[in-house]
């Protein structure tokens, strides 16, 4: 099998959050991930009992796999834990398909859960010995934050990106959370406001950072052939890509290049497609320079460029290229791993399901996901029955 | 597995007022974090070396605490072609610049035991008094 095979031979056919923003002290991660689970597998017209691949990621649960079949009741043949940070689920969709086509599993469930939120000041917070001795913290970075904000202080220097730009970024996904009822920030947000924001460890405010909410979400795939059954618009996976170079944010090469260059290379390979064909991006924008730098290397510009690119709203409501139309991890929601809903909102806006927020006609989106910093990349190519 | 644990034997080193690093005897590639294999070309023949200490600060980051002074946290490609993170000392930390030339010592005190800081060469970041 070649990965050209895996063009369209899966495909999405459930998706769904659980509660989002804050779901209280009482809630615990694994019940958000389970609702989100029964939701998009009734969207399917599946039920639990027709599971048998199970592809979960928790944070701070390092047999999350085991946890969530338990709790499910679901006995897979085939399980895949892989935890490469807010890229998982991305990667999950990936070695998804790859298991569909080989017979491995049928039915795929990937799934998350998160009560970030809720966790701070309850002390519930998982905490371990460290997995390897650390050469960073003795100089106490704010991690993650310092780690992008060092990648954008490189930035900055080395093309003339300014703060106003990443400003434009925050912005862009404001006005798109406030097409989405369920964005947990939809206040008026101006550049003014972001640069006036608390410097929290420069170049980047308060207002550059993603937000800490709850939530869970899930995503349920099958072979094409099945998917043509069932009820919803089947969202096809064209292509994906995954990459990664370091963990360590003082040991990736050049903090101005990402390993998401390889990982989209590969996932635009494999849909036969490039970033002149994508209609629109679903990435994971943690901090605003992540949009900046996947932009450039999901090839939408050229590198250095992003800056520029991002002004005068191109990437928001009404601009050339719609950019996380949910409002993202910095206005709609982010529960520590936010991959699994840019593959949430790319399904929908391809179903038109996607309410004030939908754009017309689209027929192919990239959903990219991030994880540790700026360290693993995935990408995915997904399409509707037009794309085939 | 024979020879130094490679954290103690770092932090032993830098105990004792140096800047280590290892050199891959294979490919001599000079590593950092300290490890058992080279992750340039494979090999396990890993020497202790010593770095100069002389670097550029590659980027660069002021954190600003509720409760304590700005400090920077940096990226220091050390001339021996390792990266390191760190903190620039004896300047105000929005006084450091990418690109600055560095130079490194050992801090006895440090928050979690002694660890490695840079300090500004001379003619770098110290602004005239006004
Ligand atoms: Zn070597």
């Amino acid at each position: 099998m070649s990965p050209r095979d895996l063009r369209g031979a899966t495909a999405i056919v459930g998706v769904a959050e659980s509660d989002l923003g804050e779901v209280g002290p009482d809630r615990y991660a694994i019940e958000l991930a389970a609702q989100a689970a029964g939701a998009a597998l009734a969207e399917a017209g599946l039920t639990t009992r027709d599971v048998d691949g199970l592809f979960c990621a928790i944070a701070g649960r390092g047999m999350a796999p085991l946890d969530v079949a338990e709790y499910l009741g679901i006995r897979p043949r085939y399980t895949d834990g892989t935890m490469v940070g807010g890229s998982s689920f991305v990667s999950h969709l990936h070695h998804a398909a790859l298991a569909i086509t080989s017979g491995a599993c049928d039915v795929a469930l990937i799934v998350y859960g998160s009560t970030a939120r809720s966790d701070s000041g309850r002390g519930r917070l998982a905490t371990g010995p460290p997995e390897l001795p650390s050469y960073e913290a003795a100089y106490r970075p704010r991690m993650p934050i310092t780690g992008y904000a060092l990648a954008a202080a490189r930035h900055m220097h080395q093309f003339g990106t300014t703060r106003t730009q990443l400003a434009e970024v925050a912005v862009a996904a404001r006005r798109w959370a406030r097409l989405n009822p369920k964005a947990f920030a939809r206040d008026p947000l101006t550049v003014e406001d972001v640069l006036a924001a608390r410097m929290v460890s420069s170049p980047l405010t308060s207002l550059d950072c993603c937000l800490v909410t709850d939530g869970g979400g899930a995503v349920v795939v099958t072979s094409a052939a099945r998917a043509a059954d069932l009820p919803r618009p089947p969202v096809y996976l064209l292509g994906a890509g995954e990459a990664h170079w370091h963990r360590a944010i003082s040991q990736m090469p050049d903090l101005t290049v990402t390993a998401a260059t390889e990982s989209s290379a590969r996932a635009y390979a494999m849909a036969g497609v490039g970033p002149e064909d994508v209609d629109m991006v679903q990435l994971y924008d943690a901090f605003t320079i992540n949009t900046i730098l996947f932009l450039e290397d999901l090839g939408f510009c050229a590198k250095g460029e992003g800056g520029d690119f991002v002004s005068g709203g191109r990437i928001a409501p009404g601009g050339d290229l719609p950019v996380n139309t949910n409002g993202g991890g910095l206005s709609y929601c982010h529960p520590g791993m936010y991959g699994i809903f840019p593959l949430i909102e790319a399904t929908r806006q391809i179903r038109g399901e996607a309410g004030m927020r939908q754009q017309p006609g689209v027929t192919i989106a990239v959903a990219h996901g991030n994880g540790g910093q700026l360290s693993s990349q995935v990408t995915a190519v997904l399409g509707g029955r037009d794309s085939l | 597995m024979t020879g130094p644990a490679p954290h103690r034997e770092y932090t032993d080193r830098v105990a004792a007022g140096t800047v280590p690093c290892q050199t891959c005897d294979g490919c001599l590639s000079a590593v950092f974090p300290p490890r058992v294999i080279c992750p340039s070309c494979g090999g396990a023949d890993l020497r202790w070396s010593e770095s100069a200490g002389l670097g550029t600060v590659y980027s660069a980051s002021v954190l600003s605490p509720r409760d304590a002074d700005p400090y920077s946290v940096v990226l220091v490609d050390l001339d021996e072609r390792f990266r390191m993170m760190s903190t620039v000392v004896d300047i105000p930390a929005r006084d450091v610049r990418i690109g600055m030339r560095v130079r490194a010592r050992v801090e006895r005190d440090g928050p979690s035991g002694p660890r490695i800081v840079f300090t500004a060469e001379e003619g770098e970041g110290r602004h005239e008094p006004a």
